[in-house]
């Protein structure tokens, strides 16, 4: 049985395709966090074709230009981490793209592409990937970095002294609406 | 830690340990009576909790299946997901966000105040705000209110300022920090607020009030609580008599136990209490439990809700300090000149970059999305909650076939908005973008509600048994030893957000209870 397990697992290693990609030098905040320029992301189960064209498909139904794509790769991370069943759907849409592209969708031109993107809104395959992003593209660190969210507070203290009231391009309410921390 | 045999019949079981259950159950402990206390959730700490949207979710929330009808959108967005509740000791009260505020006089008789609405299927409390006062005072004091007890109100974060300015730029006079169940300094053996910004993910600093660390240690501490977490009650057993007799529960690893009660209370939020008198159904009570009314389950109301946000040209990083952070009330009271009956109020909110993409506009894509994402640090953000018309066709009923891991129906929540409350809505989402407007903003979002945290209604209170589920005490018309002790005995839902008044009937509950135990009364 472990033979049997050890086998499987090397076929999935195997199966897989990586997708690659080097930090943008506008990546500002990104850069900071990241240990090296360039990224890899290895795939269990989808191959680097689908991959590819499953991380610019994000990019077009949540377009934030500036954000690298070492973070949209982690919604293909987690899409390609669903298994075969989810993998399988995403190839045939990309399948689907590149027949309605008449060749390859990833040579058109920008424009093009968006458009045969959105005609796919009310797929599962555009779905899919929507739903997966809503939560994978925003919630990880490099997302925060980007976006200007800390996260994390407790272990700083919170922001009793960190600014939860530095706002000062208003008028500072009064004390009895707002009184002084204590 | 006390342990009760299953087959002691003395004991008060109280099922929910959120703002009515572990209120009740403390207050029972504290007069020597003996409480079982079950709850289906975990049990977490202050120091368990987790300053992250989504783990939090999944550490909190009530998860088990749940289905969703009508033409509100959340049947839509999420339609497994009707209610943003928890299944954890201390119930939402780990969760909920401190505000808290007295029901007003005119709201307890809305039947009278509004009139006859069509569609709507109101009725007046049978109690008035005079018979609450006393207990509202204690629960305020227990639960440490700010502007109550000589309780300084809280610091205003940033998302307060862009408030209050906005607010009193347009004329609005009544706007703070407002009345929160955080505490502004140490009190009651817990610090002050941290600022934090984590309210919805429990609070890691303990200065919100949970029933977690305040009502339920107190009630350890007497030895009269024995606290069973991880325990999901089936269904509440009656004997020839009619009167509830003993309860079966599954634990966490799914074994069947049967718990014997002189009382049971059941505290479950608004949709499992329901489910429960629902699916304890028998021979004797063929449509549940304490139904002979017909409206177990029926009148589901949610508030009115929805949200703006703002964005402005500087940041204000709303996100840093109390996620409730102000409130103005101008809005709370009865006036049909406005084009409809209830009020509103307006709450400063804020969401972290992982929920303000899941909620901002559920099922949106494409540049206008991720404008509004990118512009994230400059946002400010208020929830408008007012109160929603009871409409018996709002219902929590049995799902015909989809059923649970121990094979009991699952509950559908049905809910359509009444006219009142679109109209409500609509003006509301007007003034809170004036609000912003009067502050600087450059746009608004316009956000739709989000899963209900407020469920309230379904097993009302009423002066005529065949108008509600139970009396003015919570106990069941039908049963006279079956109490219900949460958001379900609301008769309606007023303006201000509910949990104030669940811990208020809790303590009022827990006299009545007592009282009628010492006269073998139940």
């Amino acid at each position: 049985m472990s033979q049997t397990g050890f086998d499987r697992r090397g076929f999935l290693k195997t199966s897989g395709g990586m997708i690659f990609g080097t930090l943008a030098a506008s990546s500002g905040a990104l850069a900071l966090l990241a240990p090296s320029r360039t990224w890899a992301l290895e795939l269990e189960t989808m191959d680097a074709e689908t991959g590819a064209a499953v991380l610019r498909v994000t990019r077009y139904i949540f377009p934030h230009d500036t954000l690298d794509d070492a973070v949209y790769a982690l919604v293909v991370k987690d899409l390609d981490a669903e298994g075969a069943e989810t993998v399988e759907l995403l190839t045939t849409g990309v399948a689907s793209l590149n027949e309605a592209a008449g060749g390859a969708w990833m040579d058109l031109p920008p424009e093009k592409q968006f458009a045969l993107v959105a005609a796919m809104e009310s797929t599962p395959f555009f779905q899919k990937i929507r739903g997966k992003s809503v939560v994978s593209l925003y919630n990880n660190e490099l997302a925060f970095a980007h976006f200007g969210y800390p996260g994390e507070s407790f272990s700083k203290g919170g922001y009793l002294h960190r600014g939860f009231d530095d706002l000062s391009w208003l008028p500072q309410p009064p004390e009895s609406a707002s009184p002084k921390a204590m | 830690m006390t342990q009760f045999a299953k087959d002691d019949d003395s004991v008060v079981v109280v099922i929910g340990s959120g703002a009515g259950g572990g209120t009740l159950a403390n207050e029972l402990c504290q007069k020597g009576v003996k409480v079982v206390l079950l709850e289906a959730g975990a049990r977490q700490t202050p120091a368990t909790f987790i300053n992250d949207e989504w783990a939090a979710f999944v550490q909190l929330s009530w998860l088990d299946m749940r289905t969703t009808s009508g033409s509100w959108r959340v049947a839509t967005d999420f339609p497994n997901l009707p209610a943003w509740i928890c299944k954890t000791v201390g119930g939402s009260t780990t969760h909920w966000a401190g505000a808290s505020l007295r029901i007003q006089e005119d709201e307890f008789k809305a039947r009278t105040t509004y009139g006859d609405i069509e569609g709507a299927n109101l009725l007046d409390w049978p109690i008035g705000l005079a018979d609450l006062e006393p207990f509202y005072d204690r629960a305020e004091d227990k639960m440490g209110v700010t502007r109550t007890h000589d309780i300084p109100g809280l610091p205003g974060n940033n998302n307060f300022k862009v408030m209050y300015a906005g607010a009193t730029k347009l004329g609005y006079k009544d706007c703070h920090t407002g009345r929160m169940a955080i505490n502004s300094r140490p009190r009651d053996n817990r610090g002050s607020c941290l600022q934090l910004g984590f309210c919805f993910q429990g609070c890691k600093s303990g200065a919100k009030w949970s029933t977690l660390y305040t009502e339920i240690p107190a009630a350890e501490a007497t030895g009269n609580l024995d606290l069973r977490s991880g325990s999901q009650v089936l269904r509440i057993e009656h004997g020839d008599n009619g009167k509830v007799s003993s309860v079966v529960y599954a634990d966490a690893d799914g074994a069947q136990h049967q718990q014997k009660a002189k009382v049971v209370c059941v505290a479950g939020n608004s949709i499992e209490t329901p489910r429960l008198l629902l699916n304890s159904a028998s021979s004797m009570y063929p449509d549940g439990l304490a139904n002979s009314s017909g409206q177990v389950g029926k009148n589901y109301m949610r508030h009115m809700t929805g949200s703006v946000y703002g964005v402005f040209e500087e940041p204000v990083n709303m996100y840093r300090g109390t996620t409730m952070a102000g409130i103005i009330s101008d809005e709370s009271g009865n006036d049909p000149d406005r084009g409809f009956v209830g009020g509103y109020e307006m709450e400063t909110l804020s969401l972290g970059i992982p929920f303000m993409a899941a909620f901002l506009d559920p099922g949106a894509w494409g540049r206008d999305f991720t404008e509004a994402m990118d512009s994230y640090p400059h946002m400010a953000g208020m929830w408008l909650v007012g109160e929603d018309m009871p409409q018996e066709s709002n219902a929590v009923t049995l799902h015909p076939s989809d059923k649970d891991a121990h094979g009991l129906p699952v509950p559908n929540v049905h809910f359509d908005d009444h006219p009142n409350d679109i109209a409500m809505r609509e003006h509301a989402y007007k003034q809170g973008s004036a609000v912003y407007d009067a502050a600087g903003a450059k746009r608004n979002y316009l956000v739709p509600p989000y899963p209900s945290t407020h469920n309230l209604g379904t097993c009302r209170m009423s002066a005529d048994a065949k108008d509600g589920v139970c009396n003015q005490f919570g106990q069941t018309h039908d049963i006279d030893n079956l109490f219900i002790s949460d958001g379900s005995q609301f008769t309606t839902g007023a303006a201000e957000n509910p949990t104030l008044t669940i811990v208020t009937l809790a303590i009022r509950q827990a006299e009545y209870i007592a009282d009628q135990m010492s006269k073998q009364a139940v």
